[in-house]
C-alpha cells in the first residue's frame, strides 16, 4: 500500500513541478497521436464514405477486411511497420525507424482503419433517399458527398474519440518502430512499461496517471461536442 | 385534349425501361408532362409510381430511353437538368441543422450570395407557414411542420417541375388536408409543373389536371381528370379509381349552403361551404342516382333530375352498371331487376335523379 501512496506522491509532484522530462515525454506523445489521427482521419473518411456510396464487385469482401482490421493487434502493426523500414526493407531508404515519424506512422495504419470503419457504417446508417434528396436539390457530386459526411458529424466525433484513444493507449507498436529513445522517441507508454520494468514505480505511476488524464481530458472535449449537438 | 399541344410540353419521356435485379420495375412508351400542370401519378403500392417519378427526376438512370427537357435531352448525367427540379419525398429528409439552414441548402448549393439567401429563405417559410420556426433544430418538428419545411426547401429554388412522391402520405388527415390546400395553392400562384405520386384519390382529384393510372409498371391510362375518373379505359383503372362520376365545374349561384355548380353540359345541386366562382370537383357514387323511365318528372327531395340516354350497359355479376349521357357522363348501377322492370337498353332514354347531399364535393382550382 505504501508503494502505491508513494508512487502517487511522487507522481503529482512530478506533474505539479512540471518535470522537463515527464512534459517532454507527454508534448511528444499527444504529438504523435495527434498527427497519426488526423492522418488516419483524412484517409478514413474519404475511404469510408467512397466504400459506402460505391457499389463494386467483392464490396463485401473490403467491407470485411476494414472491419477486421478495426481490431488490428498493435504489436502486429509494430512487426510489419518495423521490416518495411528495416534498413534493406522496402521503405528502408526513408531511413525513418526509430523516430517520432515511425510511431506516427503505425499509429496511423492502426486508427485508420477504426476511422473508415466507423464512417463507413455512419454513412450508410443515413436514411437511403437522404443522397437522392441531396441530388434533387441540385448538388454536384462532390457537393452530395460533403453533405451527407457533414450529416454524420456525430458519428464521426466517435471514429475520432475511438482513433485517437486506440493510438495514445498504444504500447506495442511505439516501442517497436520507435525504440523508446530518452528524449527522442520514448513516448508515455513506452516510457511506463521501461520505468516499470526498472523498479520506479513512482515515475510510472505519474506517467499513467497523464496518460489517463489526456484520454479523459481529449474525450471529455468531443463527449461535450457530440452530447450538446445529440439529437432529442 | 389528350393529344397535348406540343409547344406545351416540359418533360417527355421516351421508351422508358428500369430494371431493378433483372427483373423489369418499369416500362414506359411515353410521357408528356404539361407546363404548369399537375400531374398525378396514381396506382397501388409497387405499381412503379416512386420508379416513374425518381426516373423523371433524373435520380434513377433507366436502362433504355430517354428523357427530354424542353425537346433537349437530359445530358451531362442529369446534372444541369437537376438545377431545374426539385423533389420532396414521403419522408421530410431534412438536415441535421435548423430549418431556415434547411431551406437555405438548395440555394448554398447553387452559389446564391448571402444576402438573396437571406431575403429568399424567410419569404418561403411564411409561404409554408413555419417561418416562426426559422431557429428551431429541424430535429424538433413535428411530422406537418417537417414536411413543410421540405416543401419550402424545395419551392425557394424556384424549380421548373416539382416531383412529389406521397407527400403527405405519413400525416394524420387534418394536416395533410391543410398541407394539400396550401400546395395547391402555390403550384396555381407560382404555375409550377408538378408531378405527383398519390394514393389518396381525393388528393389526386383536388390537385391534379391530368391524372396517370400506374399498374405494374405501364401506365394504364393518362389523361384528363374527369375523363380517367369517368371513363376508365379498362376494367383495372374503373376498379382502382372507382366509378364515381367527377364533374369539374364552377360555382355559379349559393343560398343558405345549397349552391349551383355549372358543370359541361349542365348544372349540378350541391351542398358545401362554397363561394362564387370557386371551382369544384362535383363527384357522385353511381349507387347515389336513381333511374326512371316515367316521362312526367315525379315531385321528389332530388334536387337533381336529368333526362339522358344510355350510353353502355355493362353487366356486374348482381347489379348493371349503366353509363348515361345527360349532356355530361353519369353512371348508375341498378339491379337486374330493375333492369327488366325498366327494360333499360343502350340508346334508351331515361330520368336519372340524385339528391344535393349525395353530391361529393372537392374543391378543386380552376383549369390552368
Amino acid at each position: 500500500m505504501d508503494l502505491i501512496l508513494e508512487g502517487l506522491r511522487k507522481a503529482f509532484y512530478l506533474i505539479f513541478t512540471l518535470d522537463r522530462e515527464v512534459l517532454g515525454i507527454t508534448l511528444l506523445s499527444l504529438q504523435v497521436s495527434g498527427t497519426a489521427t488526423l492522418i488516419s482521419l483524412f484517409i478514413g473518411i474519404s475511404v469510408g464514405t467512397a466504400v459506402a456510396l460505391s457499389k463494386f464487385p467483392g464490396r463485401q469482401l473490403v467491407v470485411s477486411l476494414i472491419n477486421t482490421g478495426m481490431g488490428l493487434p498493435p504489436v502486429v502493426v509494430g512487426l510489419f511497420v518495423t521490416i518495411f523500414l528495416w534498413r534493406n526493407g522496402p521503405l528502408g531508404f526513408l531511413e525513418i525507424l526509430y523516430t517520432p515519424t515511425a510511431i506516427i506512422l503505425a499509429q496511423a495504419v492502426i486508427a485508420t482503419p477504426i476511422v473508415t470503419g466507423i464512417t463507413l457504417a455512419s454513412i450508410q446508417n443515413l436514411p437511403a433517399n437522404l443522397r437522392l434528396q441531396i441530388l434533387a436539390l441540385g448538388a454536384t457530386r462532390v457537393q452530395m458527398v460533403w453533405l451527407l459526411v457533414k450529416e454524420a458529424r456525430l458519428p464521426l466525433l466517435a471514429a475520432v474519440m475511438a482513433g485517437f484513444g486506440g493510438i495514445i493507449s498504444e504500447v506495442g507498436a511505439s516501442i517497436m518502430v520507435g525504440g523508446n529513445i530518452r528524449g527522442y522517441s520514448r513516448v508515455l507508454t513506452t516510457a511506463t512499461v521501461m520505468e516499470t520494468g526498472r523498479g520506479n514505480f513512482d515515475v510510472a505511476i505519474a506517467l499513467s496517471v497523464i496518460l489517463m488524464l489526456l484520454a479523459f481530458i481529449v474525450n471529455a472535449i468531443l463527449t461535450q461536442i457530440q452530447q450538446r449537438e445529440r439529437p432529442r | 385534349m389528350n393529344s397535348a399541344d406540343y409547344s406545351n410540353v416540359l418533360l417527355q419521356a421516351e421508351d422508358l425501361l428500369v430494371r431493378r435485379g433483372g427483373v423489369t420495375v418499369l416500362d414506359i412508351g411515353a410521357l408528356d408532362v404539361l407546363s404548369g400542370q399537375v400531374l398525378a401519378l396514381i396506382g397501388p403500392n409497387g405499381a412503379g409510381k416512386s420508379t416513374l417519378l425518381l426516373t423523371l427526376a433524373g435520380l434513377l438512370k433507366p436502362a433504355r430511353g430517354r428523357l427530354l427537357f424542353r425537346g433537349e435531352p437530359i445530358g451531362n448525367g442529369g446534372f444541369d437538368y437537376r438545377r431545374h427540379i426539385a423533389m420532396v419525398f414521403q419522408e421530410p429528409l431534412l438536415f441535421d441543422t435548423t430549418v431556415f439552414e434547411n431551406v437555405a441548402t438548395g440555394l448554398k448549393i447553387r452559389g446564391v450570395g448571402r444576402a438573396e439567401i437571406g431575403r429568399m429563405v424567410p419569404e418561403y417559410l411564411e409561404r409554408f407557414g413555419v417561418g416562426h420556426l426559422a431557429k428551431r433544430s429541424a430535429r424538433k418538428l413535428s411530422g406537418g411542420e417537417a414536411q413543410r419545411t421540405s416543401l419550402a426547401r424545395a419551392f425557394v429554388t424556384k424549380p421548373e417541375i416539382v416531383f412529389l412522391d406521397e407527400p403527405f402520405s405519413s400525416l394524420d388527415p387534418p394536416t395533410r388536408d391543410a398541407l394539400t390546400g396550401d400546395l395547391e395553392q402555390i403550384l396555381c400562384e407560382t404555375h409550377t409543373t408538378a408531378v405527383a405520386s398519390t394514393h389518396d384519390q381525393t388528393e389526386a382529384l383536388r390537385l391534379a389536371d391530368r391524372i396517370a393510372v400506374v399498374n405494374g409498371g405501364r401506365i394504364a391510362q393518362i389523361g384528363p381528370v374527369a375523363e380517367i375518373m369517368n371513363r376508365p379505359a379498362n376494367e383495372f383503372v374503373a376498379s382502382f379509381v372507382g366509378v364515381e362520376t367527377v364533374l369539374p365545374g364552377r360555382v355559379v349561384e349559393t343560398s343558405d349552403g345549397v349552391f349551383v355548380a355549372a358543370v359541361e353540359g349542365g348544372e349540378i345541386q350541391a351542398v358545401g361551404h362554397v363561394r362564387t366562382g370557386d371551382g369544384v370537383l362535383c363527384c357522385i357514387r353511381p349507387e347515389h342516382v336513381t333511374l326512371s323511365t316515367n316521362t312526367s318528372f315525379p315531385t321528389s327531395s332530388a334536387r337533381n333530375v336529368f333526362s339522358g340516354t344510355i350510353r353502355k350497359i355493362t353487366p356486374l355479376g348482381l347489379f348493371h352498371r349503366i353509363h348515361l349521357n345527360c349532356g355530361f357522363d353519369l353512371v348508375a348501377y341498378v339491379t337486374r331487376q330493375s333492369l327488366e322492370t325498366l327494360s333499360l337498353d343502350e340508346g334508351k332514354s331515361v330520368i336519372a335523379s340524385f339528391k344535393a347531399t349525395a353530391v361529393h364535393v372537392i374543391p378543386h382550382q380552376a383549369p390552368r
